[in-house]
């Protein structure tokens, strides 16, 4: 008989829509109002704070739904956004600057069903409201402060090598050297060649030895100015409070911030674009720390803490600051034993050979200034910053330092990498500019949601009623498979971890509905056409099935090449929008081919039938 | 239920002359419009600031005009959307670095009268930026249709292919002409919906080649015109139900998605109404003038691709 499935097609069908049913599954729950505590530098969140919060929220007469503790950060579950404030603010209090205490929203979904992984759709910041940011790294100043420092290194070492030249001058991007002889020029070149593999060295008329950066050095310097300004970001975004932020490298020389659910975007702006520096001082060992915390500071000092509170006294004199650091790694040395490597540009390594000089064997702290918002302003709406000092090292100079020198004595690998971190973000490179603001107000990313959902069911219900009208019993069938094509897009959007659900996305998802019923317009068209060949009913729908098979494989295969192509020349809306359009194609070949075919054979197939209701 | 009953063949390709003289006469004046009155760029290709806000009742214009020149944003453009509580106010790229800013100082000056001014958003875009984005979008338009023509020759025919890409270019100029006669805004979503243009006009000339190649096949005797007319006519029914199928959809999204995707629901709905009429008559007209016979669809292998491999259903 024709039209039957084999058992094996039922199982498949079953399981495909029952998967995509179940990861769709966390979009009708809710979210909960919540309160995310995340660590902050020095500070550890783990699960043994539990108890204690909830006893600080308990004594403060808050009601929680849930506290749960995850990815190094806790999750405090309330009931409203009134009792979110008031928790927020009495948690902020007790555990103080060492962890960021942000307002989130949580989705609530069932324990059984996150542990399957099941978790609701990304919206975007159109759809959730929030601020995007643009930002672009001034590469001028970055391989300008590169050639700058190129022009004093030559300068030290030409005269170190006693080779006497002329001038060391800077000319746009590039140094010229001049010589006053052509045999001092050629052992320049040639010392200098073997000295600086990355750059390159050409004679030009003159007696003047021409360097530029190689294009490996170039990409080098992009590289490492954006790196260093992704750090000082995620630094200072911590700040913020903002509960899941993104930053990210978006081309060669540009910056993605994204922090859903600010609403002060001028206190962001702020934020993002304080300062932090570093700066090394000599430790104070003539006085005696404890005389000075007891008020009897010498005129010649000053007192910072250090990481864990204890108080250093260091000399008022700085020997170095830290916009003289050019790079800062984290390694181990031949023992194994944990290091940071830094690099110092030719002025700064000229200071601190002159500072450590007469210092061998005596103790240098490194201080970590940074200026932190208080959340207060002035008169002129400004916010207030506070500037806070921190020693995050002391080393004992074991040498006479140069332009490279390292520090030891750290206690672990994680250390050594968060030092090199916090050297890095000291001393910005390159100035950053936002070259793209999108913020989109809560109110506006509410009614988003609210008006393409609106559009998708008005959209759904039209296509309904007229599959109905138009092609009876089987336009219900086609029916079937449209509503099982929504919850499957839901589904793989859910699943898929960086697909983000955005306004023109649901756009995607509406012109999908209207365009998924399409395959079934074909396939009951030709059922239609083979029926008034004279065909029997049975043999109408093989056929029907059959031949209109290779047209819809091929009107969807272009129409998604499209949404690739979109995918991967577009950015911002055009992707979002791609992405559901790509996902929707994909998901009704098979609920209006492989599903509506199942239905189609278990409702007529493998019977004699006299008509079709079509 | 049937929408048409059409019992012989429609003769389609009869007007197909006038279809091609009614189409270049649609173009000529489209790259016309585009050339005289441009497109109305939107902020994502000029860049500038665009700040709308939200006002519990229905806003003074005039008075947010005096506040804004008070704060020295006498060049803004300050107008309704969508309702009469909503403003949307747009400032043109200004030089310096603190154009970021621009958009939090308005902010300030229309809450300096202590009014309650709810911020819904605010964009701001580079001129860099801009400049790059309309790159970016031509480039995307044109590596769409340079894989698309590559498919459709490896597919079919390199006739065909020749066919519907002019077809998607018909669609996709017409298009554009309309919103620079109308002078609509477009913006980043408005180039979205041209790009589902050229995929739903392709997806419909697709079906529609599709049904030409196979009659070739499987009708022996017959012109090509009536070939093409023939195919046309099977298809009509298809062609005009998913049509209307997706003009539903796209009318709620009209009515009820907000004035944020007005102009992407308009776009894509006069894109649809073209591109329903170029998969009738520019694709089939194309490959006819470029005389697409029986011959070059009848090769070696006359087999339907996948007829070798199991049916899927």
């Amino acid at each position: 008989m024709l039209n039957q499935t084999p058992i094996w097609k039922y199982f498949l069908v079953l399981l495909v829509i029952g998967a995509s049913a179940l990861y769709a599954l966390p979009n009708i729950y809710g979210e909960d109002h919540a309160i995310q505590i995340s660590a902050g530098r020095n500070a550890q969140v783990t699960e043994n704070m539990i108890p204690s919060i909830q006893s600080l929220l308990t004594n403060n007469e808050i009601e929680t739904k849930r506290i749960e503790f995850a990815d190094d950060k806790i999750l405090v579950r309330v009931n409203d956004s009134d009792t979110q404030l008031v928790a927020r603010e009495v948690l902020e209090k007790q555990l103080g600057d060492e962890y960021f205490v942000a307002m989130n929203l949580a989705p609530d979904t069932p324990q059984w069903l996150a542990a399957l992984g099941g978790s609701p759709m990304k919206l975007g910041l159109d759809l959730r409201g929030g601020v995007h940011f643009l930002m672009e790294v001034d590469m001028n100043s970055a391989i300008g402060k590169a050639t700058e420092d190129m022009v004093g290194d030559f300068r030290t070492a030409l005269r170190e090598e006693n080779i006497r030249y002329r001038s060391v001058k800077q000319v746009g991007d590039a140094v010229n050297i001049q010589f006053r002889d052509q045999d001092t020029l050629d052992s320049a070149r040639f010392f200098l060649r073997n000295r600086n593999p990355d750059l390159v060295f050409t004679e030009r008329d003159g007696l003047i030895i021409h360097a530029t950066f190689s294009e490996n050095r170039l990409v080098q310097i992009r590289d490492y100015a954006v790196k260093q300004n992704i750090t000082i970001i995620r630094n200072r975004v911590n700040q913020l409070g903002v509960a899941e932020p993104l930053v990210q490298k978006q081309g060669a020389e540009r910056i993605v911030v994204q922090l859903p659910g600010i609403q002060d975007t001028a206190k962001a702006k702020e934020i993002l674009n304080a300062t932090a520096t570093l700066e090394f001082r000599m430790v104070d060992q003539d006085n005696d720390v404890r005389d000075a915390v007891n008020g009897r500071i010498p005129p010649s000092s000053i007192l910072v803490n250090d990481r864990s509170g204890i108080p250093q006294l260091l000399k008022k004199r700085v020997m170095l600051t830290g916009n003289h650091i050019i790079d800062a790694n984290s390694g181990a040395d031949e023992y194994g034993i944990p290091q940071v490597n830094i690099s110092l540009d030719s002025k700064g390594g000229t200071k601190m050979s002159q500072g450590t000089k007469d210092n061998i064997g005596n103790p240098m702290a490194t201080v970590f200034i940074e200026y932190k918002a208080t959340g207060e302003r002035d008169s002129n709406d400004k916010l207030i910053f506070e500037k806070k000092e921190e020693v995050i090292s002391i080393a004992t100079i074991q040498a006479r330092l140069g332009s490279n020198f390292r520090i030891t004595g750290l206690d672990s690998p994680k250390e050594a990498r968060d030092l090199a971190l916090l050297l890095r973000a000291g001393a910005l490179i390159a100035p950053i500019t936002i070259v793209e603001e999108r913020t989109v107000g809560p109110s506006l990313g509410a009614e988003n949601i609210e008006l393409g959902m609106k559009a998708i069911q008005g959209g759904l219900i039209l296509v309904l009623i007229f599959m109905l009208i138009y092609y009876k019993a089987f336009g219900m069938v086609a029916n079937i498979a449209l509503i099982a094509n929504l919850v499957m897009i839901v589904g793989v959007m859910s699943m898929i971890p960086g697909a983000t659900l955005t306004l023109p996305g649901m756009a995607g998802i509406v012109l999908t509905v209207g365009m998924a019923v399409d395959a079934n317009v074909l396939i009951f068209e030709r059922i239609r056409e083979e029926l008034r060949d004279g065909r029997s009913p049975q043999q109408a729908i093989h056929h029907g099935y059959d031949s209109a098979f290779s047209t819809i494989l091929d009107a969807n295969i272009t129409t998604f090449l499209a949404g690739l192509i979109l995918f991967a020349v577009g950015t911002g809306p055009i992707k979002g929008f791609s992405i559901t359009l790509m996902i929707g194609i994909a998901t009704s070949m098979f609920t209006a081919i492989v599903l509506t075919r199942v239905l189609v054979n278990l409702i007529w197939g493998g019977r004699r039938l006299e008509s079709l209701s079509i | 239920m049937r929408l048409l009953k059409i019992n012989s063949t429609v003769k389609f390709m009869r007007l197909r002359v006038p279809a091609l003289v009614f189409s270049t006469i649609l173009i000529i004046a489209s790259l016309g419009s585009l050339a005289v009155n441009q497109l109305n760029w939107g902020l994502d290709f000029t860049g500038g600031t665009l700040i709308e806000v939200g006002y519990p009742d229905a806003a003074n214009l005039d008075e947010i005009r005096r506040e804004l020149d008070a704060a020295s944003f006498g060049d803004a453009i300050v107008q309704n959307f969508g309702s009469s509580q909503d403003v949307l106010i747009r400032l043109a790229p200004r030089e310096g670095v603190k154009s970021a800013e621009v958009g939090d100082q308005v902010m300030l000056a229309l809450r300096a009268t202590g009014k309650n001014v709810d911020m819904r958003r605010i964009e701001f875009v580079g001129p860099n930026v801009g400049e790059e984005l309309t790159e970016q979008g031509g480039l995307a338009m044109l590596t769409a249709l340079i894989c698309i023509l590559i498919y459709v020759a490896m597919r079919f025919e390199w006739r065909f292919a020749l066919g519907s890409v002019s077809a998607l270019a018909h669609d996709v100029i017409i298009t554009l002409g309309l919103f620079s006669f109308l002078q609509l805004e477009f913006d980043l979503t408005i180039l979205a919906a041209v790009l589902a243009v050229i995929g739903y006009s392709l997806n419909d000339t697709i079906v529609v080649s599709d049904r030409i190649r196979e009659n070739f096949r499987k009708i022996r005797k017959a012109e090509s015109e009536e070939i093409i007319n023939i195919s046309l006519t099977q298809t009509l029914n298809r062609t005009i139900i998913t049509s209307v199928t997706t003009i539903l959809v796209l009318l709620a999204l009209f009515f009820v998605g907000g004035a944020l995707i007005h102009g992407f629901s308009t776009a894509l709905l006069f894109g649809v109404v073209i591109g329903t009429y170029s998969s009738i008559y520019i694709s089939s007209s194309v490959a006819l003038l470029l005389g697409i016979s029986k011959e070059d669809l009848i090769p070696e292998v006359i087999e339907k691709e996948g007829e070798d491999l199991d049916p899927m259903i």
